[in-house]
């Protein structure tokens, strides 16, 4: 496989058409370069996206309680209207479609966190289980609050990235360790992440039953957030319209009473936001699928005059005494070796570039609105490269063969 | 050596059929020195491309050597080629970006000779030719008829039996072409059957037998 003087003959021959070499390189490697970038910059597009909206591009239908607009059944308008734990019952027993639901209790007063003497504050959210699909929370340690938690009025607690940086030192445990939340004691369980906001990773988590014992006297709810999984426009309505429907029936206000329970659905927006993320995906396929098509014929017809270019050759070493194959096998050894040398440098340039920015974003902490963490997926690029040279050399095999059939004498005339 | 049976040879298009060698018998022995004359479309270019195995003929018989050549795949024909037959023409046919001696190797590396070795045989044969101080220069560096003396020392280097020369003085002043003819007659004292394609009748008296084509039969 291996024929020295025949890549010698090919290095040669290389090294003496430099323009053409370098014209034919250049193409490749440019072309190459071009789609790491255009991913990159797609790629970029697209995570800049995900960590702006991605808390929001969720499924999700939010309620909150207030007075009565309407008179219902002889009841005075302006009655204010409160959820409690039967109404969370209600929601997760009663109405189909609902995937994840929680509520949420808001703690009055100052929120004075400690621990060992120290004191921050930090926002406290009291929530079900199910919270952590609504804000897209992603655990480092430990676990989220569960079910137990809430059953048995637990005072454990989950907490942000922050929060854990705030009081504890790296490298010290922090799972088991308790703090301290206006006068109580918690024990964390967990800890997490956030790809959304900064803020996200400032807020800890406590089971809802365990504050609503604790700071209130009633089983009060503040807020029900419920998603509706992949849910269409029309069977989101549906499903709004029969929660209006049961909390209707249960606190006495009429149906068509949008203030007593103002609900709002964002699957608008969600959908927006599909819409939007398909958009840079389609962008993304189009520049790889464009930049590789124009590669291809790019290198298709370089590869067209360079045979053209070397008829007389071919003729002369067929004269003296080249066989078809031996001369069909340097051209196309030549092709793959110069394209597939000239792509891999374009690619590692591309590379190169893409990191470079990565690395001067992250160093320089720019953080901008369309742009984010621009990977690009090494495999594909590779996949792009050598189905590029593959085409490329085959579209160079039909002129070749081609020219080899030329009759020796007409090809030296040229 | 060379043995043309009946050999014919038309170029068929959709309408017409140009019949461009209606018969050729001919006879050539080992160690002769031929030209082969006739004016321009009296066959004697395709006879050429028939005798090198650069062409094939529609009916007769062609032996070289005593193997019959007729049917054989193109591979088959460039091992002859490679073996038999040296070619030289008459605008050189050198590769411009190989040196005399790399120019000179050519046919060597289709024998599979190794680099040094076949750069080693090139300078020899450049030597032969008078040009050994010229081994490392280009073609476009040296005058018509160094270029042509390269290219005899390329068609001598893989030891062919043959050498075809198609107008090899035809694009070399008087002097420099009595010159070329020179170094042939002395290449076909040491064996080698060299035939000549000329429309110079001064070049071909330098041969020792003239075989004028007209319309496509021998006269």
């Amino acid at each position: 496989m291996f024929d020295y003087d025949k890549w010698q003959e090919i290095f040669e021959s290389l090294k003496k058409h430099k323009l053409r070499t370098l014209l034919t390189a250049f193409a490749v490697w440019w072309g190459i370069f071009m789609l790491v970038i255009l991913l990159g910059a797609g790629n970029g597009l697209q995570n800049s996206f995900e960590k702006n909206f991605g808390d929001d591009a969720i499924n999700s239908i939010w309620l909150y309680p207030d007075r009565t607009s309407e008179p219902h059944k002889g009841l005075p308008v302006g009655r204010r209207v409160r959820f409690n734990n039967e109404d969370f019952n209600l929601l997760r027993n009663q109405v189909e479609g609902v995937e994840h639901l929680t509520g949420r209790f808001w703690l009055g007063g100052d929120l004075v966190i400690e621990n060992k003497g120290k004191t921050l504050s930090f926002d406290v959210r009291s929530v079900h289980p199910d919270h952590l699909f609504i804000e897209n929370t992603l655990m480092q340690e430990g676990r989220y609050l569960n079910e137990s938690d809430i059953r048995e009025r637990r005072k454990v607690c989950v907490i942000g990235k922050l929060v854990k940086e705030g009081f504890f030192e790296t490298g010290e445990p922090v799972i088991g360790e308790h703090i301290s939340i206006k006068g109580t004691k918690f024990k964390i369980v967990g800890t997490f992440e956030d790809k959304g906001h900064l803020n996200e990773m400032r807020k800890i988590y406590i089971p809802i039953t365990t504050a609503q014992r604790i700071y209130s006297t009633e089983e009060r709810i503040h807020q029900l957030i419920l998603t509706v999984g992949d849910a269409t426009l029309e069977e989101s309505k549906i499903i709004e319209n029969n929660i209006r429907q049961e909390l209707a029936a249960k606190h006495d206000f009429s149906p068509v009473d949008k203030q007593a329970v103002y609900i709002s659905n964002n699957i608008e927006e969600y959908e927006q936001f599909q819409m939007i993320f398909l958009g840079i995906k389609f962008f993304i396929w189009f520049v790889g699928i464009g930049s590789i098509i124009a590669g291809v014929v790019g290198v298709s017809n370089i590869m067209l005059i360079i045979v053209k270019d070397r008829t007389k050759e071919i003729g002369i070493r067929k004269a003296m005494g080249a066989t078809p194959r031996s001369i069909i096998s340097m051209i196309l050894q030549e092709a793959i070796f110069l394209t597939g040398t000239a792509g891999y440098l374009g690619l590692l340039c591309g590379f190169g570039v893409v990191y470079a920015l990565q690395s001067f974003m992250a160093e320089n902490e720019i953080e901008t609105e369309f742009f984010y963490n621009p990977e690009v997926d090494f495999m594909s690029v590779m996949t792009a490269l050598i189905f590029l040279v593959f085409c490329g050399t085959l579209a160079g095999l039909i002129p070749a063969i081609k020219a080899v059939r030329v009759n020796p004498v007409t090809a030296m005339r040229q | 050596m060379i043995e043309l049976k009946n050999i014919r040879k038309s170029y068929r298009t959709e309408y017409t059929n140009l019949e461009v060698l209606k018969g050729i018998d001919l006879t050539i022995a080992q160690g002769e020195m031929v030209s082969i004359m006739g004016s321009s479309g009296s066959g004697k270019s395709t006879l050429l491309n028939i005798l090198g195995i650069l062409d094939e003929y529609d009916e007769g018989e062609y032996l070289l050597d005593g193997k019959l050549i007729k049917n054989i795949s193109e591979t088959q024909a460039a091992q002859y080629r490679n073996s038999f037959i040296g070619f030289v023409f008459q605008s050189f046919n050198l590769l411009s970006f190989k040196n005399a001696a790399e120019n000179v190797a050519l046919p060597l590396y289709y024998k599979k000779m190794e680099r040094k070795q076949r750069l080693e045989v090139a300078t020899e044969y450049l030597d032969r030719v008078g040009l050994k101080e010229w081994a490392h220069h280009l073609p476009n560096q040296m005058s018509g008829g160094q270029q042509q003396r390269v290219a005899i020392a390329r068609a001598l280097a893989a030891q062919p039996k043959i050498i075809l020369a198609d107008e090899p003085t035809g694009a070399l002043d008087s002097k420099t072409s009595y010159e070329v003819m020179e170094i042939f007659e002395q290449v076909n004292r040491d064996g080698i059957t060299v035939i000549l394609v000329t429309h110079e009748n001064d070049i071909a008296e330098k041969t020792r037998r003239i075989i004028r084509l007209k319309d496509g039969l021998i006269e």
